[in-house]
Parts: C-alpha cells; sequence; structure tokens
C-alpha cells in the first residue's frame, strides 16, 4: 500500500494505482478526456495535469503511479492554468455547434469549461474543416470536426471488442479518426463507444435528435436481452416523446458492474428496448364469436379462473402451464407458489424449445437471450414445452396458460390447434397471442420492480422505471388476483415481499452489484 | 594545436566507405581490441570515463545510458541506431553514413558487446537513399568478411545488423516513436516510464544511440576514455560534428570539441558572415533550439554552457542568421515545420503548433494584431512542459525566444503590414 496525500488528504492505495484513481478514492474528480478505466492509458488529451511536489514539470495524474509520500496538488494556479489551457486547444478547432449536438448536457468539453473555460476566445483563424456527421457502422455516426482526439473509440474497438475498425490518421492537427479501409463499425458491441466518446462526435443514429439529454430520466435496470444481465440505466421520457414516434424509452445506457458487465453492453442489448413501447398488449382481450375483442381485468381473470377450474376439477392433468424465463424471479416464486404447490399442476414447463438461440461470445453475449433461466430453475421451474405440447397435440391439455413464448413452429401450431382453450399473458402480439383465448397484458421488467439472476446464479434487481402502458399489469398483480379467483389468497403487497419471502431480505440488502444465489444470510442460517 | 579529427577522420575520401581500405587503416581494430581484451563492464567504464554524450541531441551521458539496461533479464536486448536525421538545420549523420559507413558499424560492435545485444537495427531516414545504400553496402560488405554475424570478429559473440528505412516523419526520430515504427505501428512517442532501457523494442531492453554517438566508440576504446574526455571541457567529451549552415561564408560539418566558442565556429571554421554582413541571430542547436542573438556569440558549444542560456546544442546544427534576415518570416517556417511534423498524439502539440503557424502566417500575410504576440508568449508557456514528446517544447523553444529577443520586428511587422528588414534595406538603399 502507497499513502499519498491529494491536496491535503491521505489515501492509501493498491501499488500500480495511479494518482487519479487515488484521487477517485477521496471524491476528488480531476477532468479527464482520455483516460477511461476501463481502456489503456493513452496520456495525450494532456487534461489531467496535476502538480506532484519535488516533480519539475507537471504530471498526468491517469498515468503517474501513486508513489508512497507523493504530495500531489490538484487545485493550484499551475493546474488551473494547465486545464484551461488544454480545454483552449481542444476547442480551437471544435465547431461548437452544441445546439445541434445530442451531446450537448453530457458532453465533457461543456462540462469542463463551467469551471476552465476561458469565456473570451481569442482564436481568430480559419477552423479546419473536416467530414460531419457520417454514419460509419449501423448504430453510429461519427463526426470529425468534434472529435478532440482522445483515441477512446479506437482504444476499445482494440482492446475491448478487439474488432479494429478504426484508427487515426493523418498526422498534427490534421489527424482525424476514421475507419480502416473497407471496414464498417459493425461489431456486437459498436454502441459503446458512443457511451466512451467524452464529446459528441460518435453518436447513436436510434437516439439521434430523438429528445435533448436534459429532458431524459433514468432508473436503474436490468437488460434482459441474455443471460449475462448487464447493469444498465434505462433513459426515458414520457412527455416528450414525440420526436421518438410515441416511445418512453429512448436509449439505454451500461451502468458499471465490476463482475457482470464492467462499463459495457452488447448492441443486442442496447438496441433491443422497443419492445416496451412498440407491438405492445395495452388491453385484456377476449375471443368472442372468433375475434380478439376488448375486455376488462375483471371478466377476463373470472374467464381464466372458470375455465382452469373446470379443467382442473376435470382432470389437474389436462392444464399446461408454460412460464417465460423472461418473467422475473418474484413472476416465477409466485407462479409456482400457485401452480406447483398450491393447484399441484402436473404439467409445467418454462423454455421454449425452437427458440433460436444467440451468438455467444467469449466477451458478455449468451447464447440464452433470455434474463432469467437461471433464476426459474434456482426458484424450481424448469423442463422444455415440447413435453406439454406433444401432450396437447394428441388431444390431452385443455387449457394452456402460456407466458410470453410464441409457439410458431408448424409442429407447434398445430398441437396448439387441438386445445380449446389458451390463455396468452405477456407483453407484446405474436401468433400465439392472436390464436388465444384470452389475452392478459403483461408488463415488460421497465414498468415493474423485480430481479432477474444471470446465468453464473448472481441476483440482480431491476427497478420500475415508469408504469405499465394503459391497462397492462405487473405480473405479480395478475396472478395475485387469478390466485384469489382460484380460492388461493396470497397476501404479498408487492413483488418485495416475495422476495423476502423467497431470500429472506429486503431489496436494500442485496449489493449494489447484486448477490449470488445462496448467499443470503437468512437461507445460510 | 591541430583540431582532433575523430569521426570526420575520413570525410571526403572515396575509398574511406570500402571495406578493405577501411581495414587497412585500423579499421575494426577497437572492436577487436575490445572483443578479445577487455570486459564488457570495462568498455562501460572507459566509455562513462570518456563524457561521450547523446549527440542526437539530449546530450544525456551514454555510458550512463548503458547502466540502465537490466544486467540479469531473460529477454533479449536490443541496440537501436538512431539515424532519422531530421531536425532543420542537422546534416552530420548523413556524412558518417555516406562517407564512413564502417566507423558506425564498429560502434555498433562495441556498444552491443558491452551491453550483451545480439541484434541491432539502424533505423533510417527514408529521404536518406544514398546514405542507406552505402551503410547498406557496408553492411553486406562486413557480413561477407564476417565482422557481422554468428562470430564478429572470429570471436565467439554474434550479432546481426538491419537497416530500416524511416517513412519520412520527423517525429520518428523520437526515441520512441521510433521504436513504435520500428515495430511497424504508427509513430506515435510512448509515455515514458518506462524508459527504453527498460522497456523498448518489442518490450524489451533497448539501447538507442544517434550515429555520431557509436561513430565515436572505435577511438575512445582504442584511445582510451580519458583521452577522449580531456578533448572536450568539463562533463562533455570529446569531439563532435557541427553541421553549420545558414548565412556563412563556408558551411559544412566541422568537428570541433565540445566547448569551442561559437564565435571560432562561425568565424574562424565558417569564413565568417556572408558578403560580411552583421550577425543577426543564431541557432545553436537545431530548430528546436532556442535562438541566440549576436550578443551571445561567445557562449561555449557545450551541452551545459547552452542549457544554462536558455537554449541547446542539440543535434549540433548551427544556423547562422545575418541582419538581412526577418525574424518573423525565419520562426514563421521554422513553426511551418513543427506544425507539420507533429503527430497529433497529444493536444497541446497537435491543436499549439497548428494555431502558431496559423497566427504567423496571419502576422506575414499583413493582418497580425497586436494581442496576437501575446498570445503566441501563452501559447510557447503552454506548450513548454505539457506534452508526451519534446517535439512540442522543441516548438515552443523558439517560438518564445524569437518573440522575446526579436519583439521589435514582430511588432513593426504588425504594425506596418510589413518586415522590418525588408523595409530597412529599402530605406538604405534610396
Amino acid at each position: 500500500m502507497a499513502t499519498i496525500t491529494i491536496d491535503g488528504q491521505q489515501v492509501s492505495v493498491e501499488p500500480g494505482q495511479t494518482v487519479i484513481q487515488a484521487a477517485e478514492k477521496l471524491g476528488i474528480y480531476i477532468p479527464r478526456y482520455c483516460y477511461h478505466p476501463g481502456l489503456s492509458i493513452a496520456g495525450s488529451c494532456r487534461m489531467c495535469l496535476v502538480e506532484i511536489e519535488n516533480m519539475p514539470k507537471l504530471q498526468i495524474a491517469c498515468y503517474t503511479q501513486a508513489q508512497d509520500g507523493m504530495n500531489v496538488i490538484t487545485q493550484s494556479e499551475a493546474v488551473y492554468q494547465a486545464r484551461q489551457a488544454m480545454l483552449e486547444f481542444l476547442l480551437i478547432n471544435h465547431p461548437l455547434d452544441c445546439p445541434v449536438c445530442d451531446q450537448s448536457g453530457e458532453c465533457d468539453l461543456q462540462n469542463f469549461y463551467m469551471e476552465h473555460g476561458r469565456y473570451d476566445s481569442r482564436f481568430i483563424e480559419n477552423k479546419i474543416k473536416r467530414k460531419k456527421a457520417f454514419p460509419i457502422g449501423p448504430h453510429v455516426l461519427l463526426d470529425q470536426e468534434r472529435c478532440i482526439l482522445c483515441t477512446r473509440c479506437v482504444r476499445f474497438t482494440d482492446e475491448i471488442s478487439k474488432t479494429h475498425e478504426l484508427g487515426c490518421f493523418n498526422r498534427g492537427n490534421r489527424s482525424v479518426i476514421d475507419l480502416y479501409p473497407g471496414k464498417r463499425l459493425e461489431n456486437l458491441y459498436s454502441g459503446n463507444v458512443v457511451d466512451i466518446c467524452p464529446v459528441g462526435a460518435l453518436t447513436e443514429r436510434e437516439f439521434r435528435f430523438k429528445c435533448r439529454v436534459w429532458y431524459l430520466r433514468s432508473e436503474e435496470s436490468i437488460c434482459n436481452g441474455c443471460a449475462r444481465g448487464c447493469n444498465i440505466n434505462i433513459h426515458f421520457n414520457s412527455t416528450r416523446t414525440y420526436k421518438a414516434g410515441g416511445r418512453r424509452v429512448q436509449r439505454i445506457k451500461p451502468r458499471y458492474n465490476p463482475h457482470v458487465n464492467e462499463w459495457w453492453i452488447s448492441d443486442v442489448g442496447r438496441f433491443g428496448f422497443e419492445f416496451i413501447d412498440q407491438n405492445r398488449i395495452e388491453f385484456p382481450y377476449r375471443r368472442e364469436e372468433n375475434e380478439l375483442q376488448n375486455s376488462d381485468w375483471e371478466s377476463a381473470l373470472d374467464q381464466a379462473a372458470q375455465e382452469l377450474q373446470e379443467a382442473y376439477e376435470d382432470d389437474p392433468a389436462s392444464i399446461g402451464v408454460i412460464l417465460s424465463p423472461q418473467l422475473s424471479n418474484e413472476d416465477l416464486y409466485l407462479a409456482k407458489k400457485l401452480f406447483i404447490d398450491a393447484l399441484q399442476l402436473p404439467n409445467i414447463a418454462l423454455e421454449n424449445p425452437w427458440e433460436k438461440r444467440g451468438i455467444e461470445d467469449d466477451f458478455l453475449l449468451k447464447a440464452d437471450r433470455n434474463p432469467n433461466t437461471r433464476g426459474a430453475h434456482e426458484i424450481g421451474i424448469k423442463g422444455s414445452a415440447r413435453e406439454i405440447l406433444e401432450k396437447a397435440a394428441k388431444g390431452e391439455i385443455r387449457f394452456l396458460y402460456i407466458f410470453w413464448h410464441d409457439f410458431n413452429a408448424p409442429e407447434a401450431r398445430e398441437a396448439l390447434a387441438k386445445v380449446p382453450f389458451i390463455v396468452f399473458q405477456g407483453v407484446n402480439w405474436n401468433s400465439t397471442a392472436e390464436r388465444a383465448s384470452l389475452v392478459l397484458p403483461g408488463a415488460t421488467h421497465a414498468e415493474k420492480d423485480g430481479t432477474f439472476t444471470n446465468f453464473e446464479g448472481r441476483i440482480q434487481r431491476f427497478k420500475q422505471a415508469f408504469v405499465p402502458l394503459e391497462e397492462a399489469r405487473a405480473d405479480t398483480e395478475i396472478l395475485k388476483q387469478l390466485a384469489a379467483k382460484l380460492g388461493h389468497p396470497v397476501s404479498y403487497l408487492d413483488p418485495e415481499t416475495i422476495f423476502i419471502e423467497w431470500q429472506g431480505i429486503g431489496y436494500d440488502e442485496i449489493d449494489e452489484y447484486g448477490m449470488m444465489v445462496g448467499s443470503a444470510p437468512a437461507l445460510q442460517a | 594545436m591541430p583540431i582532433k579529427k575523430i569521426v570526420s577522420e575520413f570525410f571526403g575520401n572515396e575509398d574511406a566507405r570500402r571495406l578493405d581500405w577501411r581495414i587497412q587503416r585500423g579499421g575494426y581494430e577497437a572492436a577487436r581490441k575490445a572483443l578479445r581484451t577487455m570486459s564488457p563492464e570495462q568498455v562501460i567504464e572507459e566509455v562513462t570515463t570518456s563524457n561521450l554524450r547523446g549527440l542526437g541531441g539530449a546530450g544525456f551521458p551514454t555510458g550512463r545510458k548503458w547502466s540502465f539496461i537490466p544486467k540479469d533479464t531473460d529477454k533479449p536486448k536490443y541496440l537501436t541506431v538512431n539515424a532519422d536525421e531530421a531536425e532543420p538545420g542537422t546534416f552530420k549523420d548523413r556524412y558518417i553514413l555516406e562517407w564512413d559507413p564502417h566507423r558506425l558499424i564498429e560502434g555498433v560492435i562495441i556498444c552491443c558487446y558491452a551491453v550483451g545485444i545480439h541484434k541491432a537495427y539502424v533505423y533510417i531516414r527514408g529521404e536518406y537513399v544514398r546514405p542507406y545504400e552505402r551503410l547498406q553496402q557496408a553492411v553486406d560488405e562486413a557480413y561477407e568478411a564476417g565482422i557481422l554475424g554468428p562470430k564478429v570478429l572470429g570471436e565467439d559473440f554474434s550479432l546481426d545488423l538491419y537497416v530500416h528505412r524511416g517513412a519520412g516523419a520527423y517525429i520518428c526520430g523520437e526515441e520512441t516513436g521510433l521504436l513504435e515504427s520500428l515495430e511497424g505501428k504508427k509513430g506515435w512517442p510512448r509515455l515514458k516510464p518506462p524508459f527504453p532501457a527498460v522497456v523498448g523494442l518489442f518490450g524489451c531492453p533497448t539501447v538507442i544511440n544517434n550515429v555520431e554517438t557509436l561513430s565515436h566508440l572505435p577511438k575512445i576504446i582504442e584511445n582510451g576514455g580519458q583521452w577522449f574526455a580531456d578533448l572536450g571541457c568539463e562533463r562533455n567529451g570529446g569531439t563532435r560534428l557541427f553541421a553549420l549552415s545558414g548565412n556563412v561564408k563556408k558551411p559544412g560539418v566541422y568537428e570541433l570539441p565540445l566547448g569551442t566558442p561559437l564565435r571560432e565556429l562561425i568565424y574562424e571554421h565558417g569564413g565568417g558572415i556572408q558578403d560580411d554582413r552583421a550577425l543577426k541571430a543564431i541557432i545553436p542547436g537545431g530548430a528546436s533550439s532556442a535562438v541566440l542573438t549576436a550578443d551571445e556569440v561567445d557562449i561555449s558549444l557545450d551541452f551545459d554552457s547552452l542549457a544554462k542560456a536558455g537554449s541547446m546544442l542539440g543535434s549540433g546544427a548551427v544556423i547562422a542568421m545575418h541582419e538581412g534576415i526577418c525574424m518573423v518570416k525565419a520562426l514563421h517556417n521554422i513553426e511551418h515545420f513543427f506544425a507539420h511534423e507533429s503527430c497529433g498524439q497529444c493536444t497541446p502539440c497537435r491543436e499549439g503548433t497548428g494555431w502558431v503557424y496559423k497566427t504567423l502566417s496571419r502576422i506575414v500575410a499583413g493582418h497580425g494584431r497586436m494581442e496576437d504576440l501575446h498570445a503566441l508568449r501563452i501559447h510557447s508557456r503552454n506548450m513548454t512542459g505539457t506534452s508526451i514528446c519534446a517535439l512540442c517544447d522543441g516548438a515552443a523553444m523558439p517560438l518564445g525566444s524569437f518573440v522575446r529577443k526579436f519583439e521589435h520586428e514582430f511588432e513593426y511587422y504588425i504594425k506596418y503590414k510589413r518586415s522590418y528588414v525588408e523595409a530597412r534595406s529599402e530605406t538604405v538603399s534610396i
């Protein structure tokens, strides 16, 4: 351990830690552009210059290792002057087109200018013209004029995605970031370069001009794009959705979790949020005269309960329940209480055998594109739907309750055709919902509280960002009411009370980076 | 006392680059002596005693540089010869490469033996076509004669020497930019530490020495370090090549002891100023050194005296300018070079050099403003000591010194939209 003094405060850090990291430990934020904790050190923006006692020149805090007894000053005339100088240099060829820049409001040029700006420009030469706003891949636009050449994006594609699409070309103030000849920024993690770009040089094509960032609200969540469970923030706006085609979710940003995704997420997760606002089932529907008709919750649930009850009295084995690994632990726990513990139904399944597996790599993406398969298994819900559908094909299933899944393989469709009564509970319309007798609108993970358990058994909390669309309801609410109508009332107030029963602790007691299955104190006791 | 010629001994002699001719005149005897009779430690000892300093520009003591190479490493060690001579005004290494390449090869052998290196690279400036051809020819000859290869001079010591041509970037003469380029990457200087002595070429310990530095080694080994040290002055051993250019009657490469007065170089060896006009300014160590005024011409040409005067001896490129030279245009020329050659990696250099050049261009075009001079002074300050490598300081040094020492010329130019020098010459002619 090395103990160093920064601005009069002492801090001890591990050997090899840099001054910028030591300062962060003390809550001292040293301005930076090229430094990013997840990337190698470039040391090129020179914004983090600090004074170190007994050193002749200012040193860059991002690269200088903390050494025992070091005395660092981050607030001095010399440091201020250097920061002001670097900022002035960075801005001379910057177009200052903040009014039409998506980064505006979350731009580090703006942020540091507040404190270190000159405010009266003395640059009267012509600015250098470069290529503006051109797509470099399916998701990312590059504006070379706004670029300050911090090379974070280059280092990301070299070191993290290891796809090497971007490079720094030319020399001196003619330098530009660009694609290598014949390449496009088309890797599965391309969106991350937008996050790490400290200025408006790299912007998201999907988010471009959709919403000024100061209108965005943010809620912590977990990505449902695959079994990794990357930590994310959902950036949403419910009142200014006109530029975004009515969508409330405007974009997804990764949230740091050292055990799961560090600073990154895949493009699958980042751009996979449209289901939250599009193609939604907004009301309960009942099939009348072979048409799905808008209904209300009371009569829809009454019908569901009645049909289930009749089938149950006839033969519990004539009922099939196919739950979904898209549901939260709380949803699944409640479903288990009702269907397995109370009703003791024999035909419970989880997985869709026809579901396409995604690309899996050695970085974040898992082939299982569901967020909670592991959680369902931990709760005791598993198995392929194939067996139930085989029974259905033989006419043995009278009542089938399907959550989320779309069974549109020909053999599955044939099987479903033989089921007299299908209840579909989910969020988006699909071929299975369209052929159901009863459609119940559930809530997306952005619209409810809950937890997912990722592939390695890490239980992670997601928070409700906004209320469910129209008449849609959290799945726990739907199941609760159904349970009451079936004569098995449950007394859970909210998802957290379910979680407490399952894990023995409340949401606030989950570590900020999640908790491993079986690690809860109540369960260990 | 006649001036001792060491590395320039055979300059101008067409035969000197032939191996057989050189061998007849003692070529490779010093290397043989080192390999046969001296331990590597003894070689380093002699070089340390000689006070030989890095003659590429930084002036770092050579013996000390070698001593930083880790002794007990399991990695290969490399020697990289910096022949990327590109500092404006500098043309001395070229003479060695063209006239006496075997002296360099012999120096390489001595260095490699002392440090325990078996692979050496010469990174030669791309534009140096003839020097490259002559060096490559000498290397081929040396291989053929068994001087390089698995048994250097028949001794139990192997050494391979490769000549690699640069592609025309000044920044690749910066030692870590050179290493990057040699590794096949963009020539962006590295952050230091670690220094190349520990993590250099391909991540291995590396000695980087200038052509001239290495070329001094044979005579040091032949005559002893003390002999060499005595040729120069305190802490500045031996002689060095001065590349004299500008408004002198006899420009050229002169080998003089360190500590020679600048006046002697210009007026005795250089034959004085063209047309016997008045001397106005001297750039003492290549374009990146601070300019001296005519009043400072009695300064001693050694690393320490020039550093004390706020300039540097650098690569030994002395550019003399007489009264007819416009200092505004001279600085404009220099800053054009740095703006063109800045690698673009770090902020103050990338943006600063470009801004300075644009401002000077505007002044030269007659659109200057008095506040530009203040801005230029601030830029010089902001570009000093803030960048990854020394190129930015190299641009800031002439900037600050020209504006400070010839302020009246800049003010005149801005005020009257024409050069002070040109205006004056017109007045005189009337």
